[in-house]
């Protein structure tokens, strides 16, 4: 099959999903009206009837219903229940699931270090944050490089789970070969510490599973109703692997001053396995979208050549490894993305969705990238909290004027909101549906 | 003929600037000296950031260079510190918001242009803004937040300052990934800077005011 027949192949299974019970034959028309609409914007064939419309939201829908963050982490069925209003109420034609709090219980269990959340190390009622540092040191590159699963597994987990720390002391698998010496490969398998550490494991592992059953649950309701779950996992750019996770935003700087060969390499050997870990969720899930959360190649976090030498090169053949494969990859461009709208132009046609979120002329980003690409998003998150309902609703028409010609745009906002005026989603939503019809 | 501090630092040639100082350092030069011709390059290095000629990983890695010139020069300035003459400004991340990288980078640029700058931290609860303006005499407060969570936590920190009644000798600028004019009006702060070099024309406008 070509890319396309794939691709094709891949929104069929989401615009008809297998085995879904719909709860009557209107939610089922709706489902698919739903997804045919943003798969016309993004596929830039057809005109959609008209703008679709994706709210992307992370703590807000707890706030609307009237629970706290801490309670969404701890509490899965308030968190259902809160998501459920949300998307039952603004009714986007594309919904994130539920899965965005995250089980708070599980995290604790694995005493995570890279994240501060509710109620451990942050507010009840604020959302989770995250906690750079150097989980990786600038003299591990080789470690990461010649194999990156053994670095993972002994190295970096056991920093950034204090519950994993043990594990330190486990074999690398690719010793264990022939049957002499085989056993004592097993030997840490026998000490205290790592079999504590194993029981604390199978505990968050339980925890993980009642979560993963929650969202699951939630996400066969929330298509029944008619409402399809716009994402079916996600990928990130390999300079954000190690930018965010790995090295931290100070450490990855000075990587590219002293040893920018040794962090190209490393990235390298990243893309295949980002590659496979989108396409992988995506066929898991029958839905063709890989979420790609952007980070540090936003405008003034890098030069233009430093973006176009160090960030741009991987993040687009991961995109095209996700592409030759009929997956739909979604990065979202948090912070202005201004100075890279020319360059990352560089893609085929119809194949990409990109979330936008600090654009100063949406209407150049229509005449760049929205050549090649369905763009989403520039809804300011300080016009959602702060703004009345009348200036909600001028944005959305501008947006709309400036990026809804000819298909190709879905109404959003760029960076997930925690807070907004109930009043101002609500002007946001009925704007969309009125003006953004296609006559 | 010795090669110039100012401009190798200024160009962000890491080993280089560092030999230099080495070099000087060992043959007696002043410390001050080193220093000062340091501090030249830094604003170098503020005013390409400003004219867009350099970026954030360019302010990081002056920093970093920097430090490995303070520790060679640290050690023979015996007692001797260096004045700061752009006075006080006190810097923190609001209540409930952990984010440090922007705050950071503020903190560093207000410094290396002779700020004296009192870093807070993050999370910095209203009280302590409050307490720390009153202790130090500090005439401008930055304010971080990278969360649409901290504009409540920026409104409640001018409120309260305002409250206490020195709202008048203080000037507030805020900063952050999502601010703009409008949240700046909201918080009630004075004005906000888009970047690090942004808050400290910011911080000189308001102390040549003085």
């Amino acid at each position: 099959m070509t890319r396309e027949e794939k691709q094709e192949a891949f929104f069929a299974k989401w615009v008809s999903p297998e085995g879904a019970k719909f709860a009557n034959p209107q939610a089922e028309k709706d489902y698919k009206a739903r997804t045919t609409r943003i798969k016309d914007a993004i596929q830039m064939k057809k005109l959609p009837d008209r703008v679709p419309l994706y709210l992307s939201a992370s703590f807000w829908p707890v706030a609307y219903a009237g629970i706290t963050p801490y309670d969404a982490m701890y509490d899965y069925e308030k968190n259902n229940m809160a998501f459920k209003k949300f998307i039952v109420d603004f009714k986007p034609d594309g919904n994130l699931g539920a899965a965005v709090p995250g089980p708070g219980r599980f995290f604790e269990l694995m005493d995570y270090k890279l994240y501060s959340w509710p109620g451990h190390g942050v507010p009840k009622e604020h959302s989770y944050q995250a906690n750079e540092g150097e989980y990786m040191t600038a003299d591990e590159y080789d470690d990461l490089i010649e194999d990156p699963s053994n670095y993972f597994n002994k190295v970096y987990l056991p920093r950034v789970f204090k519950a994993m720390e043990p594990l330190q002391a486990l074999p690398t698998a690719t010793g264990i070969l022939e049957m002499y010496g085989v056993a004592g490969n097993f030997i840490p398998y026998g000490l205290p510490p790592v079999q504590a550490a194993l029981k604390t494991l199978m505990k968050a592992g339980e925890e993980a599973l009642k979560w993963g059953g929650a969202m699951g649950a939630f996400g066969a309701e929330i298509t029944a109703l008619g409402y399809p779950v716009i994402v079916a996992g996600y990928t990130k750019a390999p300079f954000d692997v190690i930018g965010d996770t790995l090295r931290g935003t100070r450490g990855i700087i000075m990587d590219i001053y002293r040893q920018p060969d040794k962090l190209l390499k490393a990235m390298e050997h990243l893309v295949p396995i980002m590659i496979k870990m989108g396409v992988g969720a995506a066929k898991g899930a029958n839905n063709p979208f890989i979420f790609i959360p952007l980070h540090k190649g936003a405008d003034g976090f890098l030069s233009d050549a430093q973006y176009k030498k160090f960030y741009w090169p991987t993040l687009r053949a991961v995109m095209m490894g996700l592409i030759e494969e009929g997956v739909v990859p979604f990065p979202a461009a948090e912070g202005g993305y201004n100075s890279r709208l020319e360059v990352v132009s560089d893609l085929p046609k119809g194949t990409t969705v990109w979330m936008l979120d600090q654009i100063d002329d949406m209407a150049r980003a229509k005449r760049t990238l929205g050549k090649v690409a369905c763009i989403a998003g520039n809804m300011p998150s300080a016009t959602l909290s702060l703004g009345t309902p009348e200036q909600i609703k001028a944005e959305t028409k501008r947006l709309i004027d400036a990026c809804a010609k000819g298909g190709g745009y879905i109404m959003s906002n760029g960076s997930f909101f925690d807070e907004a005026k109930v009043e101002n989603v609500r002007a946001w939503v009925d704007t969309t549906l009125e003006y953004g019809v296609y006559k | 003929m010795a090669k110039d501090l100012t401009k190798t630092l200024a160009d962000l040639k890491e080993d280089e600037a560092v030999e230099i100082v080495q070099n000087r350092i060992n043959a007696g030069d002043d410390p001050m000296a080193v220093l000062h011709d340091a501090s030249q390059a830094m604003e170098i290095v503020g005013a390409r950031f400003s004219k867009g000629e350099y970026f954030i990983p360019d302010l990081v890695y002056s920093g970093e260079i920097l430090k490995r010139i303070n520790e060679i020069v640290k050690p023979k300035l015996a007692g001797a510190t260096s004045v700061k003459k752009g006075g006080k400004v006190i810097i923190g991340t609001v209540a409930g918001d952990i984010h440090d990288i922007g705050k950071d980078i503020v903190v560093f640029m207000l410094d290396v242009s002779g700020f004296d700058v009192i870093d807070l931290g993050v999370d910095v609860p209203v009280q302590k803004f409050v307490d720390t303006i009153k202790s130090s005499g500090a005439p401008i407060v930055g304010l971080s937040g990278f969360l649409t969570l901290a504009y409540d936590a920026m409104k409640e920190t001018v409120d309260a300052i305002k409250k206490a009644g020195l709202r008048e000798k203080t000037k507030i600028m805020i900063g952050g990934g999502q601010i703009n004019d409008e949240v700046m009006k909201y918080t009630g702060a004075d004005a906000y800077g888009k970047d690090a070099v942004a808050g400290v024309a910011l911080a000189r406008k308001w102390s040549a005011a003085k």
